[in-house]
């Protein structure tokens, strides 16, 4: 991402007698940044080692937090929940979008504008009222799901999706997916779109198979969206949070549909344990930063940023 | 050959209008539950075939039941006042976060100073950081300013995202520096290069940004609902999600307010869209 970032700036001198210019440039920024991220920040690392009780009140605990949370069965089913959630979302979702990007590219073009606008729009729904949506389509009886579903097979039109331990991960899926595979398709057609036609030509004059030239012209265009993806996808995946809250109105049966946040949530503003919630919270970033850099390392082959 | 095209051009078709349909049945579904009348809601699965169109089968019921106020401890709210407060919430933060990022994109890409490596390495850093793990502390925070129940706890915090930034920095570096220097030769105050010249340039990212920045502000769900009391002050997101369970009986009225809530992203996106594949674009391939 930042290997470009050092080509030398002409007239240093210039830049130099100015030197305050580029703070006054950054100021909004860092005094918004020191007060509403730094800040917060800093306090939340004092936090994970406290209790609080209210608002002003805390005690300093040590680790207690931590080995509280570690032992609780409940972190582990969120953990379980967000990591077969991230898995599924990246094997669903990246592999429809990249196929349905092709399709979009080699069709004609009323019809490729057509379908780009149905397949993105469910991206300006939002989590939100995608889980609105959601709550009534899932509906047992009157929902769109169940009803749907019963054309093409047999199926319980009374079904409740979001009573069963067994449809509240699927439902969330089908949500989420429904929701996200319209931005990687974007993502996918724009880096197919930057695919050097001129290359693509002469593979085809040259005699090369779909296959050669989707390997050796197509892919090396495609691939550095594609880890983009990968790691834009995970990074939300992680971080799953009001999707399932609004979809389930709670954590669903059995905890099913808790997340690693919904689990911070619970923690720091049902139970008004802040501490315990920073400590969730440090977890989860651990968790996605040493993903995001094995799937930057194992995609790259080599230890880039 | 010419079959063979044919079968492409086929499969094409098949594969694209049952992935479109996929995408768009919700939303169909959500327009006619909306229109339907209470009476036939369950009668038909989307809109009831033409011949059967009356104004007992489709009317604005629905809406109107929406539209006529509630009573709550503020006195009576209309669902209008909702609206108006999702807009004025996500168009100022985005107005503002466009701001403060493109500001220090600009100080980046177009400025020598101490540190700005670490300060990009930084910026790349808070990426990994859920913003829910700083919910608390910022709590703390404007709780101590006197923000609760106010607009700018739900404004201010959000004004701030590195992901603008670096992505404002990206695309200017690929502005031309002899623009600048020009400028800078005839005279021209720096805030006016920066807001007549280097802005237009990076139109294309500007509007991925507005939008991306809009959505996530118009969806914005959490803060609202810890940091917001007085029912007249509450964005839709937060409305919505009670009248799951407040019209558990009347679907129509509650899809009614989803459809509505829906439409303004959508021209937004509409009205953005040429620009926003392209900014997307500039920002995927280096990002």
């Amino acid at each position: 991402m930042l290997t470009k970032a050092n080509t030398p700036l002409p007239s240093a001198h210039y830049l130099m007698r100015n030197s305050r210019k580029p703070l006054l440039f950054l100021l909004p920024y860092l005094i918004i940044g020191l007060i509403f991220f730094a800040y917060p920040l800093y306090k939340a690392i004092f936090l994970a080692f406290e209790q609080t009780h209210g608002v002003h009140t805390k005690t300093s605990v040590g680790l207690a937090n931590f080995s509280t949370i570690l032992a609780d069965a409940v972190f582990y089913r969120a953990l379980l929940n967000t990591t077969l959630f991230t898995f599924f979302s990246i094997v669903i979702q990246i592999p429809l979008a990249f196929l349905l990007s092709m399709f979009l590219q080699y069709s004609q073009l009323p019809l490729m504008h057509f379908a780009r606008l149905c397949i993105f729009s469910p991206y300006l729904a939002g989590q939100v009222f995608t889980g609105i949506m959601f709550t009534l389509i899932f509906a047992p009886g009157i929902g769109l799901a169940n009803q749907l579903i019963g054309i093409f097979a047999q199926w319980e039109l009374a079904t409740n999706w979001l009573h069963n331990p067994k449809l509240v991960m699927p439902a969330i899926l089908i949500a989420s997916c429904w929701m996200n595979i319209g931005l990687c398709t974007i993502y996918f057609l724009a880096a197919l779109q930057n695919v050097p036609r001129a290359l693509q030509e002469a593979a085809r004059i040259d005699g090369a198979r779909t296959w050669q030239t989707f390997r050796h012209v197509i892919w090396p265009s495609v691939k550095p969206v594609g880890i983009y993806v990968l790691i834009l996808t995970t990074t939300n995946a992680f971080q799953l949070f009001e999707l399932p809250f609004i979809l389930l109105q709670g954590t669903g049966p059995n905890h099913t549909g808790l997340t690693l946040v919904g689990y911070l949530y619970n923690h720091s503003f049902l139970n008004g344990n802040l501490g315990a919630g920073a400590a969730v919270g440090w977890i989860l970033t651990i968790i996605i930063f040493v993903f995001s850099l094995a799937q930057i390392k194992i995609t790259t082959g080599r230890h880039t940023l | 050959m010419i079959t063979r095209q044919r079968l492409k051009t086929g499969l094409n078709w098949i594969v694209l209008s049952t992935a479109s349909l996929f995408f768009i049945i919700p939303f169909f579904w959500v327009a006619a539950g909306a229109l339907k009348d209470k009476s036939v809601f369950t009668d038909y699965l989307f809109f009831p075939p033409l011949r059967e169109w009356s104004s007992q089968t489709l009317n604005f019921n629905n809406f109107r039941v929406l539209f006529q106020g509630e009573e709550t401890l503020q006195g009576t709210v209309y669902f209008w006042q909702y609206i108006v407060n999702s807009l004025f919430v996500a168009s100022t933060t985005t107005v503002l976060q466009l701001f403060t990022s493109a500001l220090a994109g600009y100080a980046l890409a177009f400025f020598h100073f101490p540190y700005k490596k670490t300060v990009i390495w930084l910026l790349t850093g808070i990426l990994m950081i859920p913003p829910m793990l700083l919910l608390s502390p910022v709590y703390e925070v404007i709780y101590n300013l006197g923000w609760m129940d106010s607009y700018l706890s739900l404004i201010v915090p959000p004004a701030v995202n590195s992901v603008g930034v670096i992505l404002f920095y990206q695309a200017m570096k690929t502005v031309p520096y002899e623009i600048l220097e020009a400028a800078r030769v005839d005279g021209c105050k720096e805030f006016r290069i920066f807001s007549k010249i280097v802005l237009p340039l990076v139109k294309p990212i500007s509007a991925t940004y507005t939008l991306v920045v809009f959505l996530t502000a118009w969806g914005n769900f959490l803060a609202p609902n810890i940091f917001i009391h007085s029912h007249e002050k509450l964005p839709l997101t937060v409305v919505l999600n009670m009248y799951v369970t407040q019209y558990s009986e009347q679907y129509g009225v509650f899809l009614a307010g989803t459809l509505i809530a829906i439409i303004p992203p959508a021209i937004l996106f509409l009205v953005l869209q040429k620009d926003f594949v392209r900014g997307l674009t500039s920002g995927a391939v280096k990002g």
